[in-house]
């Protein structure tokens, strides 16, 4: 697997105007992108699931390209068959755990019923053990639950590669450590590829197998050997 | 009347109110503040314009006269197309509000999932949108209920056909039979104010979810 980008978009009105230029190319299972929050990182990730469309430049997974500007290519997010983590999860506020967990699995005009089941939700909602929640609504879970269920609504739908945005941020410090662990052992079994957009290092110790910086809107220094000191030696436990 | 012309604007009002509300494009408020012009008009100008536009030697009238045999002056049909204008602003504000007020990370998540554009709209948007479109339909309905000024000079008033309550209270006061005036007047008074109760209700319990 493997990411291949090199875009350029310039967002905001006239007063304040966005540069993004990011390059990087990546076959590392794991890439951490690093930067202080206004660094563009979101913006990145969004352009990788195609849910922004750059203005110039062009996106390649294993082989395929997702977007070129000079050819005119642009898959949609839906085609792109991602899983994507969104920061506070994103949730649907009106269903519950099952209807949230299947919604992927029909893209017909209507919601899955509230008794939503199937294979492969159970096998999630048993993975990451959300059983005994199944019938709540996102309203009434714990923020770990929460991710949880973002976790299960994104894996159920197989996809190529996991896209995380700030994965542990919504999350109480004492629950993130466990948490990261808990995800770590997770990836590692079902060994997805993934890209990750943090502004915490700890999540570099973590996940980052492979690391870039990111600084005001483009790629600064890049981690090449992606066996660095930082990321060997250091998954605890 | 009042079913057809909130029926009307339930469909167009949340329609355009997506449009305005979640597409950029040039002229975009100025294509909103045209479209509030019937909320603030006098409902005679209102009415002038609309004879000018459907009338008999109207543009648009005089071609559905002359294609299809159609005329909308002093029928029913006028009278919602009436009433459908004057309150269609509220549908519109409402509804631009209530897409305005869903969370586009939501509709970005059911992309990532796999969903088409359409798919997103009626399992995404739509259900999050949909109390405060709903309250905004209630105060349509109210509002067409009580249609008076354009209704009238687009449509008259033949008793049973385009005459509105609230131009029946205003003959009924003007031929002094006041106790049909105090009927009607009770009638519309508790219709308004349940609808107004129910449009209550469901907007908070919108905001609540």
């Amino acid at each position: 697997m493997s990411f291949s980008v090199d875009i350029a978009k310039s967002v905001g009105g006239t007063r304040r105007r966005f540069e993004l230029r990011v390059a990087f190319e990546t076959t590392a299972r794991r890439t951490v992108i690093y930067g202080p929050s206004g660094a563009g990182k979101s913006l990145t990730l969004q352009a990788l699931a195609g849910l922004l469309v750059p203005d110039r430049g062009r996106i390649v997974f294993g082989g395929e390209t997702l977007f070129d500007a000079a050819a005119r290519v642009h898959v949609p997010a839906r085609a792109r068959r991602f899983g994507y983590l969104f920061q506070d999860y994103a949730l649907f506020p009106g269903l519950n755990v099952r209807q949230n967990v299947a919604f992927g699995l029909s893209t017909g005009l209507r919601n899955p019923p509230g008794n939503a089941g199937g294979a492969a939700v159970e096998r999630w909602l048993d993975a990451l053990q959300l059983r005994e929640v199944a019938l709540q609504r996102p309203a009434e879970l714990s923020g770990g639950h929460r991710q949880r269920v973002a976790l299960a609504r994104a894996l159920v739908n197989e996809p190529r590669a996991l896209l995380l945005d700030e994965p542990f941020s919504a999350l109480d410090p004492e629950l993130r450590q466990r948490t990261r662990g808990e995800l770590d052992r997770l990836l590692t079994a079902i060994g997805i590829p993934i890209v990750m957009i943090t502004h915490d290092p700890d999540d570099i110790e973590w996940f980052g197998e492979r690391t870039l910086y990111l600084r005001e809107g483009g790629i600064r220094e890049v981690d090449d050997d992606g066996l660095d000191g930082s990321a060997a030696g250091n998954k605890r436990g | 009347m009042a079913a057809w012309a909130t029926g009307i604007n339930l469909v167009l009002g949340t329609a355009v109110g997506w449009l305005l509300a979640r597409k950029t494009f040039p002229g975009r408020e100025l294509v909103d503040a045209i479209l509030t012009l019937p909320f603030v008009l006098p409902p005679t100008v209102l009415g002038y314009y609309l004879l000018v536009l459907i009338g008999r030697r109207g543009w648009l009238g005089g071609w559905l006269h002359d294609t299809f045999g159609i005329n909308l002056i002093f029928t029913w049909q006028g009278a919602v197309i009436a009433a459908s204008l004057v309150a269609f602003p509220l549908v519109l504000k409402a509804a631009r509000t209530a897409f305005e007020a869903v969370d586009p990370q939501l509709e970005q998540a059911a992309r990532v999932l796999g969903l088409g554009e359409w798919a997103v709209f009626f399992r995404v948007t739509v259900p999050l949108a949909w109390p405060g479109i709903l309250a905004g339909t209630l105060l349509v309905f109210a509002r067409s209920m009580g249609e008076f000024g354009a209704t009238l000079m687009v449509a008259g008033s033949i008793p049973g056909k385009t005459q509105t309550l609230s131009i029946a209270v205003y003959e009924a006061v003007q031929a002094g039979q006041d106790s049909i005036a105090n009927t009607l007047v009770l009638i519309t008074s508790i219709t308004c104010i349940v609808v107004l109760l129910l449009a209550g209700r469901l907007a908070p319990s919108g905001a609540r979810r």
